[in-house]
């Protein structure tokens, strides 16, 4: 991996003062923030920033987000999943108001990441919340007229639960060449065939590409569930070198 | 100081000397990695060190476990922000491991099953600093976490601890492993908060 992959090269990663310009409700746990950042420098979807927060009294803390927009200028949109017990993203997601600073820096990452240039098919798995790079890259194809074959196969709890559903609906019938699939855990919508269940084999292998294509397969979602997707597709004979993956949240089961 | 964020009191209830900057505390094990945890089984387990001249020392399974143990309890530190504490791990360190190995090289790449990389100067291998462990907390490495071995070398970010280790080069020149190529800090000192390129 060449070093010169990663935007921005390797300048130093200077702190920025981003402000929250619009917030959107994606589900009841779940919003966007629509964020300014002047000077911007650009990224890859797939990246993520780290969001620095400090108190008056000068304690600070941060933590990473993903990136949920395809690059655009100044603008930056982070879809942040509360943790009811965070520390940081009830702040981010209830407290921090329009026209509010924040501090960030990025874009960070350089492995988990979509081209826009790369023509191989792409198979996107996302267990809730790690939808989140992953339409980033969705968007960003749909911005830059990509023309790689994307397969979306999304597993959320409910219907409820699934975060960008209205462009998800949109994007798939007027996006060509992306088609989107659901996996539900625990509540189906009315007449969707056949009872909740966790994504299995028989889903990875009827909605993602098969192995012979040599797909880019990015894989985001909880510990438990990324580690058994990624077992199922080098089961059903992905490398694993072309099966990336993101974790997030306490170790798997 | 950065700037304050209206309204943000942020959580201090625990006391936290122990904590580097930037860095929260986590009760759990967060697993992070690249790519689909490797199956390493221990029969075909190899672990070599190839010198800056290109001699080689290998060990496999029974000879690495055969090997003087020690059992450490150590912070760990994870550039994603999450620290965990008083983890203990049981392996060879790498003064054992190092003891007879004829090298004057500066620089360490640690590669992994799958294909990972991380760089680190020798210094920071010796001195009671690094481990090969394979055992966490009185059980076997879960593959998750590095399993059957991981490096393990504390003061530094954990993306230094390299998962399902394999074996290390020794080397004249500092040559960049997967993050670190990715925008990375080369040496990654968590108390300096030395996360990317240039921190």
């Amino acid at each position: 991996m060449a070093r010169a992959a990663v935007p921005g090269g390797l300048s130093r990663l200077d702190w920025r003062v981003a402000r929250l310009v619009e917030r959107r409700a994606e589900t009841p746990s779940a919003g966007t923030l629509v964020l300014d950042v002047p000077g911007w420098p650009g990224h890859l979807p797939g990246q993520h920033v780290d969001v620095r927060l400090t108190a008056e009294d000068g304690y600070s803390t941060q933590r990473s987000y993903s990136i949920a927009s395809a690059s655009d200028g100044s603008h930056l949109e982070l879809t942040v999943q509360r943790v009811d017990d965070g520390e940081v993203s009830p702040y981010l997601a209830d407290v921090l108001a329009v026209g509010d600073p924040v501090e960030l820096r990025g874009p960070v990452g350089g492995w988990f990441v979509w081209r826009h240039t790369d023509t191989a098919p792409v198979t996107l798995v996302a267990g809730g919340s790690g939808i989140v790079p992953l339409m980033a890259m969705v968007r960003t194809r749909r911005a830059a007229g990509g023309k790689a074959l994307f397969r979306l196969l999304y597993s959320v709890r409910t219907p409820q639960d699934c975060i960008y559903a209205d462009e998800l609906r949109r994007r798939a019938r007027e996006d060509f060449g992306l088609d989107v699939a659901y996996v539900y855990t625990r509540e189906a919508p009315d007449g969707w065939p056949g009872e909740p269940r966790r994504l299995g084999v028989a889903d990875v292998n009827t909605h993602a590409w098969p192995a012979d294509f040599q797909p880019a397969c990015f894989v985001c979602g909880p510990t438990g569930f990324v580690e058994a997707v990624a077992d199922i597709l080098i089961a059903l004979g992905h490398e694993p070198r072309r099966v990336r993956t993101e974790r997030f949240g306490p170790s798997g089961p | 100081m950065g700037i304050v964020s209206p309204g943000f009191h942020g959580r201090r209830s625990a006391s936290t000397p122990k904590l580097p900057p930037g860095q929260y505390l986590t009760e759990d094990f967060p697993v992070l990695t690249a790519g689909p945890t490797p199956r390493v089984p221990t029969d075909t387990w190899e672990f070599v060190i190839i010198t800056e001249t290109g001699q080689r020392y290998t060990w496999n399974w029974a000879q690495l476990t055969a090997l003087p143990a020690q059992t450490v309890t150590v912070d760990l530190h994870c550039v994603t922000k999450w620290s965990k504490l008083g983890t203990t791990w049981t392996g060879v360190s790498l003064d054992t491991l190092l003891e007879n190995v004829e090298t004057a090289a500066d620089y360490a790449l640690v590669s992994s099953y799958g294909g990972y990389t991380t760089n680190l100067p020798v210094e920071d291998l010796l001195d009671g600093q690094a481990w090969i462990a394979y055992r966490y907390e009185g059980e076997d490495v879960t593959p998750a976490h590095g399993g059957p071995a991981r490096l393990l070398v504390p003061h530094l970010y954990l993306w230094k601890s390299a998962k399902w280790v394999r074996g290390i080069q020794l080397l004249h020149e500092d040559e960049p492993g997967f993050w670190e190529s990715a925008g990375y800090h080369d040496y990654g000192d968590p108390w300096r908060e030395q996360r990317y390129q240039g921190d």
